[in-house]
């Protein structure tokens, strides 16, 4: 039959990590995923490997990453998909799995964002926009979706308090997290009184970069069932593209990526919203999250800062948002992230997330979002092959 | 010379490059498809609607008015010296939107979604090469146009046809 599913996660703690090289780091996440997987090392028939490459020194990253790895001579590449490179490679896999290329592929999220000087990064951070029309008045990625929390605010009256709410709820699980960069709770006072980033963004609204790797291991339906653990199936996957310039965008209060892309995952997988009980979302800003709500069908337009003061993302609502930190509280190794939630939503779905663990998790979903909405993945990830 | 438009260029080749040059004119200018006759703003040379390769410049009034905006305190390199500045998004008059700074004719605190703005053709004079930038100003703002290529060194900006070589659809 067809179908692919995790048969394998395993995770580097995310932060500064001057102790590691980035194939280091891909090797702390891979050895744990080959072992909780109980795979040998040649049972493994390619590598995806996921990473923005102009923040590495090293040119070729996903050929260092397999050789250190020691995942030769078999066949490997990089997905690229800026800050949704994670999801775009387990994408890349489920095709070949699909296609019947490849029975078993490892999915390596890696990235060192510490390893450029702070003026390289602020650098590259000046032309992550349109460059022709807006980089050369010197936008930067808080500035994009600070305008978009400005609309979001002015259209639907969401207040800067439900945003810091959403910051509040990633550190107070982030803080129960030992992968998570920042383990610490915050306080809302504290968000408000932090030093200005774009307004109404204080540093508390955005999320951290961080050195990271995370690690998930995709096989097909014969190779899942006959695996040392419980399969968890990639049920639903939804990928879809926005304009890059925000000049071209139908509207700014929510990235019309994420609306399509969730719509073709639960179409695949045949949920509705309502039917997800946890999920990882992109919460590179705090706003992202309360758009994501509704670009997910959580909650209707306008209503995400409501969803977050109701505290219905928190573990008993409706659903659970980011309870292993989000990019917030776990930090943002950018082609590490989207591979990061998988391996947090299969842990929720095998009931393994201990003290986090969402009671009786059986449908989960990723969102994993790259630039300021120009790529969005959604996964819709089940502990049963097929939904009745 | 697109490379004028701008704070910082990132951009020196593109074959709408005469905007920057109409711009130093005065004229803040739409493109138009000479297939479809489709407008856009931003301007673009190959018509995303037809798939034209031919188009000419069409003067906008750069009436609008305010979609969002930000301050920026943590700025990127080259601009650490003018932060904190804001930035606005607008929503033109004639369709399309531009992304610009707030000119001194509105203060911080006069800036609301949705009011309405005029967006002004700026040479700035405090740089050294030559930079050309929108400015989002009140509504009624007045600015001198020049002919085009009027100033000296400026090349004649006319409409772009593909040269013989490039393949129109």
């Amino acid at each position: 039959m067809k179908g692919v599913a995790v048969i394998g996660v395993g995770h580097a703690r995310f932060g500064r990590r001057p102790d590691a090289s980035v194939q280091e780091l891909a090797f702390e996440a891979f050895a744990e995923a080959l072992a909780d997987s109980g795979l040998e090392r040649g049972a493994i028939d390619a590598s995806v490997i996921a990473a923005v490459p102009e923040y590495h020194t090293q040119r070729s990253i996903a050929g260092v990453v397999q050789e250190y790895l020691g995942l030769l001579p078999q066949p490997t590449w990089l997905t690229e998909a800026a800050c949704a490179s994670g999801s775009a490679a387990i994408r890349t896999a489920w095709l070949s799995i699909q296609a019947g290329v490849h029975e078993v592929v490892a999915v390596v999220g890696c990235q060192k964002m510490t390893e450029l000087s702070t003026q390289e990064v602020l650098g590259l951070m000046g032309r992550v926009g349109d460059v022709q029309w807006e980089s050369c008045y010197g936008t930067t990625f808080p500035a994009y979706y600070a305008m978009f929390a400005r609309r979001h605010m002015h259209e639907f009256g969401t207040t800067r308090e439900q945003m810091w709410a959403v910051a509040v709820k990633n550190h107070h699980y982030g803080a129960q997290n030992p992968y998570a960069m920042f383990r610490k709770e915050i306080t809302l006072e504290k968000a408000a009184a932090a030093e200005g980033v774009a307004d109404p963004f204080t540093v508390y609204d955005c999320c951290a970069n961080a050195d990271g790797a995370a690690c998930v291991i995709l096989a097909s339906a014969d190779r899942a069932r006959a695996g040392r653990r419980p399969p968890v199936w990639l049920t639903g996957m939804g990928a879809a593209s926005s304009s890059m310039s925000v000049l071209r965008r139908p509207h700014l209060t929510g990235l019309p990526s994420a609306e399509q892309a969730a719509a073709e995952a639960y179409a695949m997988a045949g949920v509705r919203p309502a039917d997800v009980q946890v999920a990882d979302v992109h919460d590179c800003f705090t706003i992202a999250e309360i758009m994501a709500y509704e670009d997910l069908g959580f909650c209707a337009r306008g209503e995400g800062g409501a969803f977050i003061a109701e505290r219905k993302p928190y573990i008993g609502g409706p659903v659970a948002v980011n309870v292993d930190g989000g990019l917030k509280a776990k930090g943002h190794p950018i082609g590490a992230t989207g591979v990061s939630m998988t391996v947090e939503i299969a842990k929720q779905l095998r009931g393994e997330a201990g003290d986090r663990q969402v009671p009786d998790a059986r449908i989960g979903l990723t969102h994993n979002v790259g630039g300021i909405g120009q790529y969005c993945f959604v996964q819709v990830l089940s502990r049963e092959p097929v939904h009745q | 010379m697109f490379k004028w438009y701008g704070r910082k260029s990132f951009t020196p080749a593109t074959r709408i490059g005469a905007f920057a040059d109409h711009l130093r004119d005065g004229r803040i200018m739409a493109s138009r498809c000479l297939g479809c006759g489709a407008q856009a703003f931003p301007p673009r040379a190959d018509c995303d609607v037809c798939m034209h390769r031919a188009f000419e410049f069409v003067e906008i009034s750069g009436r609008g008015h305010l979609h969002t905006h930000t301050r920026i305190e943590a700025a990127p390199t080259g601009f650490e010296a003018w932060a904190p500045y804001r930035i606005g998004v607008v929503d033109l008059e004639e369709g399309g939107r531009i992304l610009a700074w707030f000119g001194e004719g509105i203060s911080d605190d006069a800036i609301a979604i949705g009011m309405p703005v005029q967006l002004v053709p700026r040479i700035l004079d405090e740089m050294e090469d030559i930079h050309v930038v929108c400015s989002i100003e009140p509504p009624g703002t007045t600015w001198q146009k020049h002919e085009a290529g009027a100033h000296a060194g400026v090349s004649s900006p006319g409409e772009h046809r593909p040269t013989p070589e490039e393949p129109i659809r």
